[in-house]
């Protein structure tokens, strides 16, 4: 793990890009293991990956398809305990204990007897707060969203794109600190998808919550967060920690400047390297 | 999306099995005044009319007893069968022991078990609750079990991410979801119990439609049989068509069969 760490790099970090490393550690994950199968022959899936979320900061994880990012959740949340290393989360050690993050996933799973409404403050629910000391908040946040008038509606009533908001707005309103949401936008179309961005960046640079994004789109990850992660193909570890230079309040425009074309061009260049390596390495696996 | 249909939506869909059956009987009529059946054979359709509304009393009487009998046999069954589901499901060694014998159960035929049910338990009410809680309870067991089973993955995901218990994911989640599958069950369970009833009746009673029909059977009435069945036939209707409106009312966010999914709206 040491190894990755001394590759990271620090790219031109701008002056206004925030002072997230000076704020307190988050999320720290530091040396995880996991693997599947059976013990005899294990199958590694995560191979000692570690990465920091400071307070406030956006933190996004981008990997090759099959790169382990789920089962790296999966250990966040607390539904799988890793074999090594150790999740903190505000300093205390968390592995295998749940209830501890709020939860984006990739379908917007909300539940179709419910209204948007009482989706909403799910979380709330399950973690025993009352439902009327939500509902103020919820309501507000719902409006900002552009889910007003929706709040009795059914989910099936809404697009996807309002599905979407309205599961993040479950996630935003959660309890907890941490943020993770899980590839929330590849269910999505390109046009919905890229409104979603700039839906998601406002709102956000408005909260500052602390959060951890997986996602596979460079783009996206550029244009959202504050640090990168990029993760290498099964076992994955931390192939490079890329910090984003552009300062916030950010605009879709920065996706036109030379500079976030740069680094989109090293971030593919290096996604497409550990795509052919995992690739490859499938085949010989079979060989 | 209004819960009743409207008169003339009904209309359209109730017109071609109501012209159906009055053909139907139209032809029964016909053939019997035409070939000259012998009423103890098969009495015409008027003929069986005209015998129901001359011993409507006897029949409401019969009737209202059996529905009763039908009733609480429903409910304890029923309510027999969705505790087992929970119970199975919610602990999974119970259920790999006894899902199987649990299937293996439906192989012994009901009628064949009335009997030694009124040996054991005499010829009182208990043992025709039980044989209407066995008919009853398989099906809403099974569908209850597999509404449970097939609870969608990633809301499931979703609830352990967000640290739900076990307890909180079976309230929330796992049994309003399982709800139309339960509902299917209980639909069959529904038409079930009547002719649970009906078998009880049979083997020992001294009141009911079933022990009306033995009645008439060794009087070779069988105008009368035909009268009892016909009841049976809208006693089963106006049990399913309930148990139909009860879950329009408990089912919502368009998730009642029928409904097409995901009516989009932007």
């Amino acid at each position: 793990m040491s190894k990755s760490e001394k590759e990271n790099r620090r790219i031109g970090r701008g002056a206004e890009a925030g002072s997230e490393s000076d704020a307190p550690i988050k999320l720290e994950l530091s040396g995880l293991h996991k693997s599947f199968g059976s013990k005899r022959k294990p199958l590694p899936v995560i191979g000692g990956v570690s990465l920091q979320v400071h307070e406030g900061e956006f933190v996004s994880l981008i990997g090759p398809s099959g790169s382990g990012k789920s089962t790296l959740f999966h250990l966040i949340g607390g539904l799988l305990q890793p074999e090594q290393g150790e999740i903190r989360l505000d300093g205390r050690v968390i592995n295998g204990e749940r209830g501890h993050i709020g939860y984006m996933p990739q379908q917007p799973a909300l539940f179709p007897w419910r209204t948007i409404e009482d989706n909403v403050v799910l979380d709330h629910e399950v973690n025993g707060i009352p439902r009327r000391e939500t509902l103020d908040e919820a309501r507000r946040w719902m409006e900002r969203a552009g889910l007003a008038g929706f709040e009795q509606a059914y989910p099936h009533m809404l697009s996807g794109g309002m599905q979407q908001r309205a599961a993040f707005v479950r996630a935003l309103l959660s309890p907890h600190g941490l943020m993770c949401l899980d590839e929330p936008f590849s269910a999505l179309d390109a046009f919905t998808r890229s409104e979603m961005q700039t839906w998601l960046l406002d709102i956000w640079e408005e909260t500052r919550r602390s959060v951890l994004f997986v996602t596979h789109h460079i783009e996206e990850a550029l244009l959202l967060s504050d640090t990168i992660y990029v993760l290498s193909g099964r076992p994955s570890a931390v192939l490079r920690r890329i910090e984003v230079p552009f300062p916030r309040p950010r605009r879709e425009e920065i996706a036109e400047s030379p500079e976030f074309l740069a680094l989109r061009r090293e971030l593919t260049g290096l996604m497409k390297e550990e795509q052919r390596k995992t690739r490859s390495s499938d085949i010989s696996g079979i060989l | 999306m209004s819960l009743r249909p409207t008169l003339n939506q009904w209309f359209r869909f109730a017109w071609p099995p109501f012209v159906a059956v009055l053909f139907f009987l139209t032809a029964w009529e016909a053939a019997v005044r035409f070939f000259g059946v012998e009423a103890w054979i098969l009495p015409s359709p008027s003929v069986i009319a005209g015998e129901a509304s001359k011993s409507a009393e006897s029949l409401w009487m019969h009737t209202l007893s059996t529905l009763q009998l039908t009733l609480i046999g429903f409910a304890i069954g029923s309510s027999v069968g969705l505790l087992v589901a929970c119970v199975l499901h919610l602990v999974p060694l119970l259920k790999s022991a006894l899902y199987p014998l649990l299937i293996l159960s439906q192989n012994v035929p009901t009628i064949a078990l009335a009997p030694l049910l009124m040996i054991w338990f005499g010829f009182g009410l208990l043992p025709k609750i039980i044989v209407i809680t066995l008919v009853c309870f398989f099906p809403v067991a099974v569908s209850a079990m597999d509404g449970f089973a097939q609870t969608d993955r990633t809301m499931l995901n979703y609830m352990r991410m967000i640290g739900a218990n076990r307890v909180q994911i079976f309230r929330k989640l796992e049994f309003p979801h399982a709800l139309p599958s339960l509902f299917s069950g209980l639909r069959i369970a529904a038409t079930y119990s009547v002719m649970g009833a009906v078998i009880a009746e049979w083997i020992g009673a001294q009141k009911g439609i079933g022990y009306y029909m033995i009645l008439q059977k060794s009087a070779f009435r069988t105008d009368r049989i035909f009268a009892a069945i016909v009841i049976i036939v809208v006693l089963s209707l106006l049990l399913f068509l309930l148990v139909t409106l009860v879950e329009r009312l408990v089912i919502r966010g368009g998730r009642r069969s029928g409904n097409t999914e995901g009516g989009e709206l932007r």
